[in-house]
C-alpha cells in the first residue's frame, strides 16, 4: 500500500497551483464570473501548450498517455482556484464518452475542441437514465441529426461541441454534435464560474459514439469519473475556504484578542480541517480505483462525491460564520467558493444520491 | 499511489489468513455477537497464541520480541483481524501505550524487563494519569512521590484505570518536585501492581460494568531503576505515551469500528430495517464517513513509512474516531425501535448494543477529551492563537 502521488504527479500539481495563482487569483475569478462569457478563452491554449488537454489520452491521439491520477491532481487545484472553464465539462464529462471516437480524442489533446455533456431533459435528471429520451437522433444520409432538447447543460456556452444522450432507432445512445449547429440558451446560476444552459436540436448533425450497447457502461464510466472529479474539485474549493478561515481568525482581533483564541470559533476551523482531510482521503482513494478500473471504483466515487461535496459546503459554511459579517458579502471571494461547493453537491442529486447506490452495494436493493 | 498490496504485503496477508483459519478459538465464529463473548480466559490465551506465532508487536524492535515489519504490515493485520472477527489481544494498554513508550524512553534493563512480556500478554498494564482533580488539566496532579534513598515513596489517588483490577504494572505519573512550574517536576514511573500499599477498587460506569478501576497508592515503594526517563522529566515522556494512545490506538479503533460497521448492518437484515430509505442513508453515511477515516490513517501512516514521522493527518484518528462510534452505537439503537430498551438476556444479541452505545458516551472524555483534542489540532496542525 502507498498512498502518496509520485513526484511527477507532484511537479504537476505545483505546475497547476502556479497557473491558477498567477492567472486565476480571487481578483481574477471575480472579474471573471461577471463578463458575459464568464471565462478567459485563452486559458484554454495556455493549458493545451501544458498538456493538459490529453493527460489521458493515448500518444497516438497527441495525447501524454497518463490516467486519471494525473487528471486528479489537477481537479483538485483548479478547484482550489475556482478555475472557471469547461475543463471539468469536457474532460470529466465529455471526454470519458470519447474512447471510441479517436478523431474525436485528437481534436480534444490538441486544443481544438471544448466539450460538455448534455444528459438532462424535461422530467429526466439522472446521468444514468432508465428509460428513452425525448431527444432524438435520426439517421440522415451516412450521419445523423439530433431534435430536442437538453437542460442545465455545464459551461454550454463555453464548450465548441457537445457529446449527446438521445433516443435511436435502437435505443439510447450516445450523439456528439457541434454547439454552433444548435441553439444554446444560457440559464442564470447561483455559481457563475460553472454556468448551466439549455441547448436545443433541431435537426442538428451529429456523430454517434456509443450505440445501445455500450451507452449504459459508457455513462457510468462518465459518472464515476464525474464524481471522483467533483470530490477532488470539492477538496480544493473546501480547503481554499478553510484557508481563508483559518488565517482570518489568526488577524482579526474582537475584546483584545484574536478571535481563533476562542474554542468557539477556532474549533469550528477544526471542523472544516477534519472534513476536508476525510474528504481528501475518500477523494484519492476514488481517484486511483478510477485510475485502476478497480472493481470498487463506482462504490469509492460515490462515497467520496458525497462526502466531499457535502463537506466543502460545511467548510465554506463555517468560513462565512468565523468571517462575520465580511463573509457574508459580495465583495469577499467566499461566496464564490460556497457556490461551487452548491454546485457539486447538487451534481446527479445531493449527497444522499450517491448514498442511495452506497446502500444498494452494502444492502441489496 | 498503489492501494493493492505489495509482493511482501500479500504474502503476509495469505500466511495470517490461513493462520486465523486454524487457530481462531474454537466455535468463536459461531458464538453470536454479545456482550459476553469478550472475557479476559479467552483474550490471555489468544494472546499468548498471538504472540507464539510472531504477529503481536509486528513493528517492534526485533531484540524486544518484534518483528520490525514495516508499519503497512500492522494495516494488514488490523485488517485481517476485522475480516475474521478475531479476538483482541489483552494488553491493549501495554501495546498501544506503555511499550512504544518504554521503547522510546526506556533502559536497556527496562526494555528487556518488559517488552517481550507486554507482547506475549504476560505482563498486563494500567495507565495512571487522571486524578480526581486533575483530568483534562493533567499536569496539575497531585499524587507525590518522595525520595527515600534508592527508591520512590508514592502517596495519592488514580482514578479512570482501566484494566487496573487485573494489571501487573501502572504506567504512573507523579509529582517529585511540587516547587518547580507545574510541567516541570513531573516523573514517570513504571509501578508494579502487586506492591504493597496498591488498592485497587472498581468503579462501576453508566453501563453497570465495572471497567474502570480507582488505584489508591498508600506508602508505595518503587525502586528509583522504574523511573522511566530522568526525574522531574516526565511530562515529555507522557507527551510519547499520549501520542501512541491518539495515534497508534486510534489506527487499532477504527478497525474495531469496521467490525462495528459490520455489525449493523448484519442487525440491520436480521430486523428488516434495510429496506427502510432512512436507515439505508445512515447505513451509507457511516460507511462513507469510516472510509474516509480509514484512509485517512493510512495517509498518515504512508507519511509516517516515507518519512519517519506520522502526518499532522494522524491528530484526526481518535477524534472522529469517539465521535463516529457514538453515532454508529445510537444507530444500532435506532434500528431496533422500541425494543432497543430491552437490555441483558432479553435484549436483541444480548445486550450488545445496548452495552455499546453507553459505553461509546466515554469515547469523546477518555484519552483526551474532544474538547482537548480539538485545542491541540488547532493550536499544534493549524497554527491557530493559543486559547488559554
Amino acid at each position: 500500500m502507498d498512498f502518496a502521488f509520485s513526484e511527477e504527479q507532484e511537479m504537476l500539481r505545483s505546475q497547476a497551483r502556479s497557473f491558477v495563482t498567477d492567472r486565476f487569483g480571487a481578483e481574477r475569478v471575480a472579474q471573471l464570473a461577471e463578463t458575459e462569457a464568464g471565462w478567459d478563452e485563452s486559458s484554454w491554449d495556455a493549458m493545451t501548450e501544458l498538456g493538459w488537454m490529453g493527460l489521458s489520452i493515448p500518444e497516438e491521439q497527441g495525447g501524454a498517455g497518463f490516467g486519471f491520477l494525473e487528471e486528479a491532481v489537477l481537479f483538485e487545484e483548479l478547484g482550489y482556484g475556482l478555475y472557471p472553464g469547461p475543463y471539468f465539462s469536457t474532460v470529466a464529462l465529455a471526454r470519458r464518452a470519447l474512447d471510441g471516437a479517436p478523431e474525436q480524442l485528437k481534436r480534444l489533446a490538441s486544443g481544438g475542441s471544448r466539450l460538455t455533456l448534455a444528459w438532462i431533459e424535461g422530467g429526466r435528471a439522472k446521468l444514468l437514465p432508465e428509460t428513452g429520451m425525448s431527444t432524438q437522433a435520426q439517421e440522415s444520409g451516412d450521419g445523423w441529426t439530433l431534435t430536442g432538447e437538453k437542460h442545465l447543460v455545464p459551461d454550454a456556452s463555453a464548450a465548441t461541441d457537445v457529446v449527446v444522450v438521445a433516443a435511436g432507432p435502437e435505443g439510447l445512445g450516445l450523439w456528439v454534435a457541434r454547439c454552433e449547429d444548435a441553439k444554446i440558451e444560457m440559464d442564470p446560476t447561483m455559481d457563475r464560474t460553472r454556468r448551466l444552459g439549455r441547448i436545443i436540436f433541431d435537426g442538428t448533425p451529429a456523430e454517434q459514439v456509443a450505440g445501445a450497447g455500450d451507452v449504459r457502461s459508457t455513462l457510468e464510466r462518465v459518472q464515476m469519473t464525474a464524481y471522483a472529479a467533483l470530490a477532488l474539485e470539492a477538496v480544493g474549493a473546501g480547503q481554499a475556504a478553510f484557508e481563508l478561515a483559518a488565517d482570518h481568525v489568526k488577524t482579526r482581533e474582537q475584546f483584545g484578542k484574536p478571535i481563533g483564541a476562542y474554542q468557539a470559533v477556532s474549533h469550528q476551523v477544526v471542523d472544516s480541517y477534519i472534513g476536508i482531510e476525510l474528504a481528501r482521503s475518500l477523494a484519492y482513494w476514488a481517484a486511483w480505483c478510477v485510475a485502476e478500473g478497480d472493481e470498487r471504483a463506482p462504490m469509492a466515487a460515490a462515497a467520496a462525491k458525497s462526502f466531499a461535496g457535502e463537506a466543502a459546503v460545511a467548510s465554506c459554511e463555517r468560513a462565512i460564520q468565523v468571517h462575520g459579517g465580511i463573509g457574508f458579502t459580495y465583495e469577499h471571494p467566499l461566496h464564490r467558493y460556497y457556490k461551487r461547493a452548491q454546485w457539486i453537491d447538487s451534481f446527479d442529486g445531493f449527497g444522499s444520491v450517491q448514498r442511495a447506490s452506497v446502500a444498494t452495494a452494502l444492502l441489496g436493493s | 499511489m498503489d492501494f493493492r498490496d505489495a509482493p511482501e504485503e500479500a504474502s503476509f496477508r495469505s500466511e495470517l489468513r490461513s493462520w486465523l483459519e486454524e487457530n481462531l478459538p474454537d466455535g468463536w465464529r459461531e458464538l453470536s455477537p454479545s456482550r459476553t463473548r469478550w472475557n479476559a480466559d479467552v483474550s490471555r490465551e489468544w494472546s499468548k497464541k498471538l504472540y507464539e506465532a510472531g504477529y503481536v508487536g509486528l513493528t517492534w524492535p526485533k531484540e524486544y520480541g518484534g518483528r520490525a515489519a514495516p508499519y503497512t504490515h500492522q494495516a494488514v493485520f488490523l485488517e485481517e483481524m476485522v475480516r475474521a472477527e478475531a479476538p483482541e489481544h489483552i494488553g491493549v494498554i501495554g501495546l498501544g501505550m506503555a511499550g512504544p513508550t518504554i521503547i522510546s524512553h526506556g533502559t536497556d534493563e527496562q526494555k528487556n524487563r518488559h517488552l517481550a512480556n507486554i507482547l506475549s500478554g504476560d505482563e498486563v498494564w494500567c495507565q495512571g494519569f487522571s486524578e480526581p482533580g486533575s483530568g483534562s488539566d493533567l499536569a496539575s496532579l497531585r499524587t507525590k512521590a518522595v525520595r527515600d534513598n534508592d527508591h520512590f515513596v508514592v502517596n495519592g489517588q488514580k482514578v479512570w484505570s482501566s484494566f487496573a483490577h487485573i494489571a501487573d504494572w501502572c504506567i504512573l505519573l507523579v509529582r517529585t518536585d511540587p516547587d518547580a512550574k507545574k510541567h516541570q517536576g513531573i516523573t514517570y514511573l513504571l509501578v508494579d501492581m502487586h506492591s504493597d500499599g496498591v488498592d485497587v477498587r472498581p468503579l462501576n460506569q453508566m453501563s453497570g460494568e465495572p471497567e474502570f478501576n480507582e488505584i489508591f497508592f498508600s506508602d508505595v515503594r518503587v525502586p528509583i531503576e522504574n523511573v522511566l526517563g530522568e526525574v522531574n522529566a516526565g511530562w515529555g515522556v507522557a507527551m510519547t505515551t499520549l501520542l501512541h494512545e491518539r495515534g497508534t490506538l486510534g489506527f487499532a479503533l477504527t478497525s474495531r469500528l469496521e467490525v462495528a460497521m459490520n455489525k449493523v448492518v448484519t442487525l440491520a437484515r436480521e430486523t428488516g430495517a434495510e429496506r427502510d430509505p432512512l436507515i439505508r442513508d445512515r447505513i451509507a453515511r457511516h460507511w462513507v464517513e469510516l472510509q474516509g477515516l480509514k484512509f485517512t490513517n493510512y495517509r498518515a501512516l504512508t507519511t509516517l513509512v516515507k518519512t519517519g514521522v506520522p502526518g499532522p493527518e494522524g491528530s484526526i484518528a481518535k477524534l472522529f474516531w469517539s465521535e463516529s462510534n457514538q453515532r454508529l452505537t445510537k444507530l444500532a439503537l435506532e434500528i431496533m425501535g422500541p425494543r432497543a430498551q430491552l437490555d441483558g438476556d432479553e435484549g436483541i444479541w444480548d445486550g450488545y448494543w445496548q452495552y455499546q452505545q453507553l459505553r461509546s458516551r466515554g469515547n469523546t472524555i477518555e484519552a483526551g477529551t474532544s474538547e482537548v483534542l480539538r485545542n491541540i489540532i488547532a493550536e499544534r496542525v493549524l497554527g491557530l492563537p493559543r486559547s488559554r
